[in-house]
Formats: structure tokens, C-alpha cells, sequence
């Protein structure tokens, strides 16, 4: 109980350690210390946010980013619970499948790139679906083990309660390895939003909006102010991510009643 | 049994212990091999049926050649060394960048894990600075150091980094309370209680993180080298795309594939003897 409170009253000592970059950064830039054009002093980063800010150019940019993003997790995330429910459920489908997923998973992520690139071309669509192999593995993975988890015992009361195969997937299954799965559908959230970016870094197309893109630009002109900025907003949507992800799994799993 | 395991499941990332009654070796032996076999028929057949669209066809072999041709490909790059060549700088690039990174995150994780002082001024940082993808510093990067190996070694590290503190730290923590209170009562002394029971309660989740790190150095490894590499398994993929010779990328993804898998492989084995004792344990 006493952690709770504690967590409750804000700690400023994490603040320490950024804020002394910053003023080293400000000051560096006031005395000169440093070449202007390759790290611009905190004031420029600021104006740039503020353009983009003022432009509405952060909005689509983001936006853009945001659909891509999520419209890969969703497919990703809901090819990745089917496989890895049934991974879990057919001991056949383990052992038939099992080997060949656990080796796939270990190609780098970033080496579907080109292939996706001569398959689908540079376009939103590979885009999309490199998002959704990313959120696949760690989804599929989480997945699998939750449904391994479900006891047998959780079965036989099933069975005695004369469970049809659906009710056994929507009211047993699915429930019980809720915790891994929600697990696993945050670390592809994690794993999309870089892909996110990754692919917009390197399946570049010519005119199309987003974070990645623009801060690509960015590094094309030079603009290392940019560049900053966008890193920052990369950094911050994928924090804000992943509260709005804790919150989501806090609210799935309340009536499981023992989750702090 | 019931309390410790509850302060596993507090950690995604542990390895999950299987606990499986060990049947009689003679039935275990084949069901070993019934497993190595079954695990066989599904690439087969995608393979097969890949070789047919080849064959028939189906697909240009533009877009997708045969594994026959593959495969051909895939001799020819070894014949001429351009594969060991390439294999070669990329590991040695993982292996500089991993063990700058590992050093660092194992650091930073015990002196967080020690020292709550230590982690009150620094974990927001660290946790903000994690949530940054490796890949998001690239361009950031390429600007201040240029495009040469630095740029893959910082990168690399930086992405092994992140999951060892993290694993660290939360190995450190996790210590069950119970066990560094009773090593009080027998009056261990610091170094004892490290030793006997600090260490052996966080290794797990540390070696944990050792093997997150190396994956994800590997991930970092190819991504850097696509966009920013002359030579390196990466670049031999990005070569091949670029002349549009499919053969050249594929046999390339399957040495990445394959290096990813060994090198997961042999932190799998090695966690594997390093534990011996823990089943001998229970």
C-alpha cells in the first residue's frame, strides 16, 4: 500500500536527468560550443514544432501514421490470435505448424521489406501489411502460450457443463488466456508502431504523408531541427500508445478482480 | 511454489518453465523424433507448391523464381565468397555493437536494480528513452556521426541495450523479499547475498534479456544496413532489389533467418547448462 501512495505523489526526481540535458543543450548553443546547423539550439526545435503545429502539418502527418498503424495491429493482432489459438487448442496444428512459425519468426522483421517492396510496390498497401507481420509474431506468440495455460481442469468443467466448441472458444478459451493475450497485443503495438516508422523510412513513396516520411525529409534538407521534432513526436505517440493500451487492458480485465 | 510464481507472472518477459512430468527416456526418444518428423510436411509442401508456381508459371519468375533457382543462387554467392564476405561484416558489426550495449544495459539495470536512489533520477529517462524505437534515432544519428560503422554499432547497441537493463532492473527487484531476509537472519554479508542469492534468483530474467537484446540487435543489424550499409547481408539484400534479381534478396533473408535462429539457438543452449541446477533444485 505504501508503493501506491507513493506512486500517487508525483516524483519530480525523474524530471532531474532531462532537464539538465536541456539546459546543457541551451546553453551549449548560447556560448557557441556547438555547430548551429548540426544541433540546432532547443529554441529552433521549438519554432519548427510550432510551424508544424500552427500548419496543421503535424495533424495529418500523424494521422496518416496513426491509420497506418492501426489499421496493421488490427490485422496483424486478429491473424495472430486465430493462429495462435489454434497453435494452442490442436496439438496436430502445434506439431505441423509450431516448428515452421517458430523459425519464420526468427527472420528480421526488416528483411520483408524488399520482398514486400517487388510484391506489393511502393505503396500503402506493403506498407500495411509490413505493420501487420510485425504485430503477428508477438501476438500469435502471447497467444499461444495463454491458451497453452488454460488448465485441464478449466476444460472438464467445460465439458460437464456441455460447452458447444463455441462456447468453449468465447467463454473458456478466450477468456482464460486474456492476460497473455492482452501481453501479447501490447508488445505488438510496441512492435507496429516501429514498424510504423521503419516503413515509412524505407518504403518510401513519393508524396505520401506521415512521421516517418516527413522526418525523412527532414534529414534530406538538412533540417536537423526537424528531424528533432520528429523524433520527439515519434517517442510521444508511442508513450501515449501504450498508456492508452494499460488503461484499455486495466478496464478488459477488472473482473478478473485481482489485477492492480 | 504458489507466492514465487506469483512474482514471475509479475514479468512478461521470463522464460516460461515447462513442467512437464519427464515420461520414460525410451517414450521420449519417440516422441522426439514423431516431433522432428511432423515438423517436416508444412515447408515441404509450401516449398513443393512453390516449386510448381515456378514451374507452371503461375507467378513470373520476376516476381517470385524458384527455390531451384534459389538455391543455384545461393551456391554461386558462396562459390564466390561474396556471402561469407558480407555474413562476416555484419556479425562482427552485432558482436561490437552487442557487447557495447550489453555492458552498458547491464549496468544501467544493476544500478538501478541496487540502488533506488540511482533508479528514482534515472528510470523515467531510461523508460522514455526505450520507448524511442532504435530505428527512430537513425536518421538523427546518420546526421551527427555520418554513415559509417559508427552509426551500426551505436544503433546496435542501443537496441541491445534496452531489453537488458530493462530485464536487469526488473530481475533485481524481484528478488522474493523472503529469500534476502533469511540470508539477513544467517548474517550473509554483502558480497554472500549477491552472490548466493541476488544472483541466482535475477539470472533468469537477466539471460532473459541477454537473448531479447541479441534478437533485437540482429533486427536493428539488418534494418541499418538496408538503408545505410555498402557491404553486410542487409546491403547484399538491398543490392539485389535494386537490380531486381529476386534469387539474390531470398538467399540473403534465408541466411538472415538462419543466423537469427542459430544465434538464438545457442543462448537457448548455453542458459540451458548455466541452469542445470535450477531443475535439480525442485
Amino acid at each position: 500500500m505504501t508503493t501506491a501512495s507513493r506512486a500517487f505523489r508525483r516524483d519530480y526526481r525523474g524530471l532531474v536527468p532531462p532537464a539538465l540535458l536541456l539546459l546543457f543543450w541551451f546553453v551549449a548553443g548560447r556560448l557557441g560550443w556547438t555547430n548551429p546547423t548540426l544541433i540546432p539550439p532547443p529554441e529552433q526545435v521549438l519554432a519548427v514544432a510550432w510551424q508544424y503545429l500552427g500548419s496543421g502539418e503535424l495533424f495529418r502527418a500523424l494521422a496518416a501514421s496513426l491509420a497506418r498503424d492501426l489499421g496493421g495491429f488490427a490485422l496483424g493482432a486478429l491473424a495472430g490470435i486465430g493462429l495462435g489459438v489454434l497453435l494452442g487448442v490442436s496439438r496436430w496444428a502445434e506439431r505441423l505448424l509450431g516448428p515452421t512459425f517458430h523459425t519464420l519468426k526468427q527472420i528480421s522483421l526488416f528483411a520483408w521489406i524488399p520482398l514486400l517492396s517487388i510484391w506489393l510496390g511502393y505503396n500503402d498497401v506493403s506498407r500495411v501489411v509490413f505493420i501487420a507481420v510485425s504485430a503477428f509474431y508477438p501476438v500469435a506468440l502471447a497467444t499461444f502460450e495463454g491458451v497453452r495455460g488454460v488448465t485441464r481442469a478449466q476444460f472438464e468443467v467445460a465439458r460437464v457443463h456441455g460447452f458447444t466448441a463455441r462456447q468453449r472458444l468465447t467463454r473458456l478459451i478466450l477468456p482464460a488466456a486474456a492476460p497473455q493475450i492482452l501481453t501479447g497485443l501490447n508488445l505488438g503495438l510496441v512492435y507496429a508502431w516501429l514498424a510504423t516508422i521503419g516503413a515509412e523510412f524505407l518504403l518510401p513513396a513519393y508524396g505520401d504523408i506521415g512521421l516517418g516520411d516527413s522526418v525523412i525529409r527532414g534529414r534530406a534538407a538538412f533540417n536537423v531541427a526537424l528531424v528533432i521534432f520528429g523524433m520527439l513526436a515519434i517517442g510521444g505517440v508511442g508513450v501515449a500508445l501504450n498508456r492508452v493500451f494499460r488503461r484499455l487492458e486495466r478496464h478488459l480485465l477488472r473482473w478478473r478482480g485481482d489485477h492492480r | 511454489m504458489s507466492a514465487y510464481s506469483s512474482v514471475l507472472t509479475l514479468d512478461p518477459v521470463l522464460p516460461t518453465q515447462a513442467a512437464t512430468p519427464t515420461p520414460r527416456p525410451r517414450r521420449r526418444l519417440w516422441s522426439a523424433l514423431g516431433r522432428a518428423l511432423l515438423a517436416w510436411p508444412f515447408p515441404l509442401a509450401v516449398l513443393l507448391l512453390w516449386q510448381l508456381a515456378a514451374t507452371y508459371e503461375w507467378v513470373p519468375s520476376q516476381i517470385l523464381p524458384s527455390p531451384a533457382t534459389v538455391a543455384g543462387t545461393f551456391a554461386d554467392l558462396w562459390r564466390s565468397g561474396e556471402l561469407q564476405d558480407n555474413t562476416a561484416i555484419s556479425l562482427w558489426r552485432v558482436l561490437w555493437g552487442f557487447s557495447a550495449g550489453a555492458t552498458l544495459g547491464f549496468v544501467l539495470g544493476v544500478a538501478m536494480g541496487l540502488s533506488p536512489l540511482t533508479k528514482d533520477y534515472l528510470y523515467p529517462t531510461f523508460k522514455t528513452f526505450a520507448q524511442v524505437p532504435a530505428l527512430g534515432w537513425l536518421p538523427l544519428l546518420m546526421m551527427l556521426v555520418g554513415i559509417d560503422e559508427a552509426l551500426k554499432i551505436i544503433l546496435i547497441a542501443k537496441a541491445s541495450l534496452v531489453p537488458i537493463a530493462l530485464n536487469t532492473y526488473k530481475g533485481l527487484q524481484n528478488v522474493p523479499t523472503t529469500q534476502i531476509e533469511l540470508a539477513r537472519v544467517y548474517r550473509f554479508s554483502r558480497w554472500q547475498l549477491l552472490r548466493h542469492v541476488v544472483l541466482p534468483s535475477a539470472f533468469p530474467p537477466i539471460w532473459n534479456g541477454v537473448r531479447y537484446g541479441l534478437t533485437h540487435a540482429w533486427l536493428a543489424l539488418v534494418g541499418v544496413e538496408l538503408l545505410a550499409s555498402s557491404e553486410g547481408l542487409g546491403f547484399l539484400i538491398v543490392y539485389g532489389r535494386q537490380l531486381y534479381q529476386l534469387d539474390v534478396v531470398l538467399a540473403a533473408v534465408v541466411v538472415v533467418g538462419a543466423i537469427g535462429w542459430a544465434l538464438d539457438r545457442v543462448l537457448a543452449v548455453i542458459e540451458k547448462r548455466l541452469l542445470r541446477w535450477r531443475v535439480e533444485g525442485f
